[in-house]
C-alpha cells in the first residue's frame, strides 16, 4: 500500500460517529438547557416587575453561566456534555464550561502565569471569530444601508 | 544490521507494575504488582502523581530483584520527559533518559540490553509510564471540558513498568534479541486516530524483525504491539498479510487487553504505560507459569508534539520489538 492507498483503507476501517443519535441527544439536552432558560426568565419576570427585557436577559444569561461554572467544579459538566456532545457546547453554559474548566486544569501553574494565561484557551478562539463576524455583518449592514 | 543479537542474553531478575483504578478495573486488573485507587496519589498535581508512580514501579522492581542496578532506564511522554528525570531524583542511582513515545519501554528495554551486552554494567532497570490527566492536558483539552471523544480516540493509561536486568543474576528469563525502529509516517494527519499512524511503523518493525532473525509469527507463543488501538490493529493484521506474513491467532495488542467495552475508552488503551504495566504484569505472569516461552514485545509510539499538529505536520511512528524467551543454561 502507498500512502493514498493506507489514507483510503483507513478511511474504510475508521468507525464513523453515529450522526442521528449525536444529533437526538445534542437536541434534546441543547433544548433543554434553552427551555431552562426560558423558565428564569419567566421567574425573573414575575419576582422583578419593574426591570426591562435587556436587564432580565443578563440575569437570565449570568444565572445559566454561573450554574454551569458550579457544575463544572463538581465535575458534572464534562459528563453532560459526553453525553450530550454540542448539545451543550453550544448553548451559553459550554461557553461557560470552557473558561472554568481551563482555569481548573491550570491552577496548579499560578493564579497569573496558570489560570489567567490559560482561562481562555477554549474560549478565546470563540470569541475571536465572535468579535472579527459582528464586526464583518456590521459593515455589511452599514454598506447595504447607503443604497437603500 | 538493525536487529540487534544479545549473545550475553540479559537476564530479566524483577518486575513490577502499577496502575490505576481504572485499569484495575479491566480485564488485566489481577495481574499487577500494585493498585493506586487515588488519581493523585497523595500529590498535589497529576505530574506529581505520574513521578510517583515511577518512584513506585522502580523500587518495586529493585525490591523484587533483590539486586542494586548501575543505571536505570526510564522514558515517559511530558515534554523534556519530566516524570523519569524528577522520579530519578529521589532514586539518586545513574540515570538515562530515553524517549520513544510509546514505544519507551521496548526502547528503554533494547538500550539497557545493549549496555549490559557490552560489558560495562551488570545490572540496569528499565521503566515506562504514563498517566491519563498529564496526557489529556499536554495534548488534549481540560479535563472538565464537556466535549465528546471521536470514536477513533484511545484512553492514556495511568500506571508505570519497571523490568530489571542482568548478566550477573540468574534466572529462567532473557531478552535474547530485539529490532530498532525506523521512523515511518505515511501521512495520517488525524491526531485522534494514532492507531491509524503507528500501523505502517509497526509493520516494517515486525517484516525487518522476521526477515533478519528467520522467524515467522508462529515461532513466538505470542506478539504483543503496545497500543494500536482497534484500527491499528486491524490495519497491521493487512500490512503483514500484504508482504506475506499472517500474524494468525496468537497476536495481541496490549491497548486492547488492558480495558473491556463497557469502560469507555473507544479503540483501547494507549500511553508509554500500557505497554509498560501489561509486560510487567500479564506478560511475565504468563512466562512465571509456564504458558509463554517465547514472546515478541513490541511496542509502539507516535512521534508528535502538541506544535507539529498545529502546524499541519502528519504524524510519524515508530515500533521497536524486543523477544523475551525462556532460556535453559
Amino acid at each position: 500500500m502507498n500512502k493514498q492507498e493506507y489514507a483510503e483503507y483507513i478511511k474504510k476501517i475508521t468507525p464513523k460517529s453515529k450522526i442521528w443519535s449525536s444529533l437526538c441527544r445534542a437536541f434534546i439536552v441543547g433544548g433543554l438547557i434553552c427551555l431552562l432558560g426560558e423558565g428564569l426568565n419567566a421567574l425573573y419576570h414575575m419576582w422583578l416587575p419593574s426591570y426591562d427585557q435587556t436587564q432580565i436577559s443578563a440575569l437570565v444569561s449570568s444565572t445559566l453561566i454561573f450554574f454551569a461554572a458550579v457544575l463544572t467544579g463538581l465535575g458534572i459538566y464534562d459528563k453532560i456534555g459526553y453525553f450530550a456532545g454540542g448539545g451543550s457546547i453550544v448553548p451559553i453554559t459550554g461557553f461557560s464550561n470552557s473558561i472554568t474548566s481551563a482555569a481548573m486544569e491550570f491552577r496548579k501553574e499560578g493564579i497569573i502565569f496558570g489560570t489567567c494565561a490559560n482561562m481562555f484557551k477554549i474560549a478565546g478562539p470563540v470569541i475571536v471569530v465572535g468579535v472579527a463576524v459582528a464586526m464583518l455583518c456590521g459593515l455589511g449592514y452599514f454598506v447595504v444601508g447607503l443604497f437603500l | 544490521m538493525s536487529t540487534l543479537i544479545f549473545k550475553q542474553k540479559p537476564r530479566i531478575i524483577g518486575w513490577y507494575s502499577v496502575v490505576g483504578k481504572k485499569e484495575s478495573e479491566g480485564p488485566l486488573g489481577y495481574t499487577f504488582s500494585r493498585i493506586v485507587k487515588d488519581e493523585y496519589f497523595g500529590e498535589k498535581t497529576h505530574e506529581g502523581s505520574e513521578r510517583k508512580f515511577f518512584i513506585t514501579a522502580i523500587q518495586g522492581a529493585i525490591q523484587v530483584a533483590g539486586v542494586q542496578p548501575d543505571i536505570v532506564f526510564a522514558g515517559d511522554l511530558l515534554n523534556q520527559i519530566v516524570s523519569s528525570s524528577f522520579a530519578m531524583r529521589d532514586i539518586g542511582l545513574p540515570y538515562v533518559g530515553v524517549y520513544g513515545a510509546c514505544s519507551t519501554m521496548a526502547l528503554s528495554l533494547l538500550t539497557a540490553a545493549t549496555f549490559l551486552e557490552s560489558g560495562v554494567i551488570q545490572t540496569a532497570v528499565a521503566v515506562a509510564g504514563s498517566h491519563f490527566a498529564t496526557a489529556e492536558r499536554q495534548y488534549r483539552t481540560p479535563l472538565e471540558f464537556g466535549n465528546q471523544r471521536p470514536p477513533t480516540a484511545q484512553w492514556t493509561v495511568t500506571g508505570a513498568g519497571a523490568t530489571v536486568l542482568s548478566t550477573k543474576q540468574k534466572s529462567r528469563f532473557a531478552v535474547t534479541c530485539g529490532t530498532i525502529g525506523r521512523v515511518v509516517d505515511y501521512g495520517v494527519k488525524d491526531v485522534n486516530n494514532m492507531g491509524a499512524a503507528m500501523a505502517p511503523a509497526a509493520a516494517d518493525t515486525l517484516m525487518r524483525h522476521f526477515k533478519n532473525t528467520k522467524t515467522k509469527p508462529s515461532d513466538y507463543d505470542a506478539i504483543f504491539s503496545g497500543d494500536l488501538g482497534q484500527i491499528g490493529e486491524e490495519a497491521l493484521r493487512d500490512l503483514l498479510k500484504e508482504q506475506g506474513y499472517d500474524l494468525g491467532e496468537n497476536y495481541y495488542d496490549c491497548g486492547k487487553l488492558i480495558y473491556d467495552a463497557s469502560q469507555k475508552v473507544d479503540m483501547g488503551g494507549s500511553g508509554c504505560g500500557c505497554s509498560a504495566v501489561t509486560l510487567n504484569g500479564f506478560i511475565m505472569n504468563k512466562f512465571r507459569n509456564g504458558e509463554y516461552h517465547k514472546i515478541l514485545f513490541m511496542a509502539t509510539g507516535a512521534l508528535l508534539s502538541p506544535t507539529t499538529s498545529f502546524q499541519g505536520e502528519s504524524t510519524p511512528g515508530i515500533a521497536n520489538a524486543v523477544v523475551i524467551e525462556e532460556v535453559t543454561e
